[in-house]
């Protein structure tokens, strides 16, 4: 019931888009602004043999992006939440590395690492992996001391406590800090795509737009658009069915 | 049974030591209550802490059946104001960790986990989380964990005072009938006079900062049959309030 009312909105909220960019086209009246229907026949066209293979590659980057970010997160931010110790002397590494825009890092990066997949996955994880760890910590932090208790005196490991504990406490924010990074993710990844590539989404708008190819450019931002949707889509779902104890 | 010795514990703030727990002697029987009574900051918590292996810097000697406390010996149940249940495991799951980590490879627990659930009254709970329970149903499965494992000693802090008085006597009674099954010893912690003596076969009354136990009581009212509406329980209690108020007062 629930589900399908989720369904619906969805629907609205594209009915919405579409119909604010129908307004825009038809108001300019220019074809730098072509109307949605036009651009849906043209997406229709080119996405199997045109556009599927550079959404792949984009969606490979940020899925490789994100894992990366979580399996090197995740775990540093649980123990800097759980020993004090780490959270004193990580936290300061953290605090001066995370304000430092990773975008002006893509240069260096490019030279050191190539122009290929390496430097452009690491730079999603740069941009990941520090809300990452903040949020996970933080998560661990705010855990009350007694929830511990019953478990100490049942004489728990700490592969139980890390289990039982740690990890379900710290999932509400660890997705909310997936989802606040996504956004800026996906943005740095169209950016890194326009260098040193010849593949993924960013490289097909930015070539369209040399081209002046309007229809094909805007296919492309459609494209990228709907993978942040089904993105979002994915961590709202993960976060229904691992955490729904706290919508009770 | 359990055994305490010349227990000393002090901890430390802002890097000067303070005296919580001072030359505490106690001893419990196998299968007894024993309620501790106090006001608030003489460290009753901390000695329940000390009990339940959480609290690890202490001065004296501390022995269940003659061994010092180490959790992952010995079954020990701990019950903290909150009730501890974890909320992200529904009712089922939060009774069953208990067992999950004691017992960590062993046989299923299920049947008595059955048992348990039927006996707190909690049947068709079981899908519930915490969020979803009332505080006696929180209490009711806080218990039905603790007693899954037949503790070798079960500690309760101030377990019942965030009921209603209704519910605290219901749960109390709860507590009671399956104590009595499975005669565990128990300590709780307390700030009722009734509940001490309602619950209580030994009844402690600690005092002051820091904390040393002024009177050990043994209540001649504990198990009678509806022994709350006697007079003799408004008597005693009286006496013992008399007490208490002098001996803080001090």
């Amino acid at each position: 019931m629930i589900e399908q009312r989720r369904g619906v909105w969805y629907l609205y909220g594209i009915l919405i888009f579409f119909t604010l960019w129908y307004m825009a086209a038809s108001l300019v009246n220019l074809p730098i602004i072509p109307t949605p229907w036009i651009v849906m026949k043209n997406l229709l066209g080119i996405f199997i043999p045109k556009i599927l293979i550079h959404g792949s590659y984009s969606l490979w980057r940020i899925v490789a992006g994100v894992i990366l970010a979580v399996i090197v997160g995740v775990p540093v931010g649980l123990c800097m939440g759980y020993f004090p110790k780490w959270d004193r002397a990580l936290s300061p590494i953290v605090y001066l590395t995370y304000p430092i825009p990773k975008i002006a890092l893509l240069p260096i990066m490019m030279l050191l690492l190539g122009l290929g997949e390496v430097s452009k996955i690491l730079m999603i994880f740069l941009i990941i992996v520090f809300q990452v760890i903040i949020a996970v910590r933080d998560g661990v932090k705010s855990i009350p001391k007694e929830t511990y208790y019953p478990l100490y005196s049942l004489g728990a490991t700490f592969g139980d406590i890390f289990r039982e504990i740690l990890i379900p406490a710290s999932m509400p924010k660890f997705l909310t800090s997936i989802r606040v990074a996504m956004a800026t993710a996906i943005s740095v990844l169209f950016f890194t795509e326009t260098f040193g590539t010849e593949y993924g989404m960013g490289y097909f708008i930015m070539d369209a737009w040399m081209r002046v190819n309007y229809l094909e450019m805007y296919s492309g931002i459609v494209v990228l658009s709907c993978m942040g949707l089904v993105l979002f889509g994915v961590i709202d779902y993960l976060d229904r069915k691992i955490c729904h104890w706290q919508y009770k | 049974m359990i055994q305490i010795k010349n227990l000393n514990v002090t901890y430390e703030a802002m890097g000067e030591g303070y005296a919580a727990l001072e030359n505490i002697n106690l001893e419990l029987g196998a299968g007894e209550t024993c309620a501790i009574i106090g006001p608030s900051g003489c460290g009753k918590s901390t000695l329940l802490k000390v009990l339940a292996g959480i609290i690890r810097k202490y001065e004296g000697v501390v022995e269940i059946n003659g061994q010092p406390i180490m959790p992952m010996q010995q079954k020990i149940g701990f019950i903290p104001q909150n009730y501890g249940l974890l909320p992200w495991k529904n009712v089922y799951e939060n009774i069953r960790l208990s067992a999950k980590i004691k017992n960590k490879k062993d046989r299923d627990h299920s049947k008595e986990l059955d048992f348990f659930i039927q006996q707190l009254g909690l049947a068709g709970l079981e899908g519930r989380y915490p969020g979803e329970l009332s505080g006696g149903q929180q209490q009711r499965v806080a218990l039905a964990r603790s007693f899954l494992l037949k503790p070798d000693l079960l500690l309760m802090d101030e377990p019942f005072s965030a009921l209603d008085a209704m519910t605290r006597e219901e749960i109390q009674n709860v507590f009671l009938d399956v104590w009595r099954k499975y005669s565990v010893s128990t300590i709780l912690v307390t700030h009722y006079v009734e509940e001490a003596l309602y619950l209580g076969q030994k009844i402690v009354i600690l005092s002051g900062i820091p904390g040393t136990i002024s009177k050990i009581i043994d209540n001649p009212l504990f198990g009678i049959e509806n022994i709350r509406n006697h007079q003799d329980f408004f008597q005693l209690s009286l006496t013992l309030r008399k007490m208490i108020k002098e001996d803080w007062s001090k």
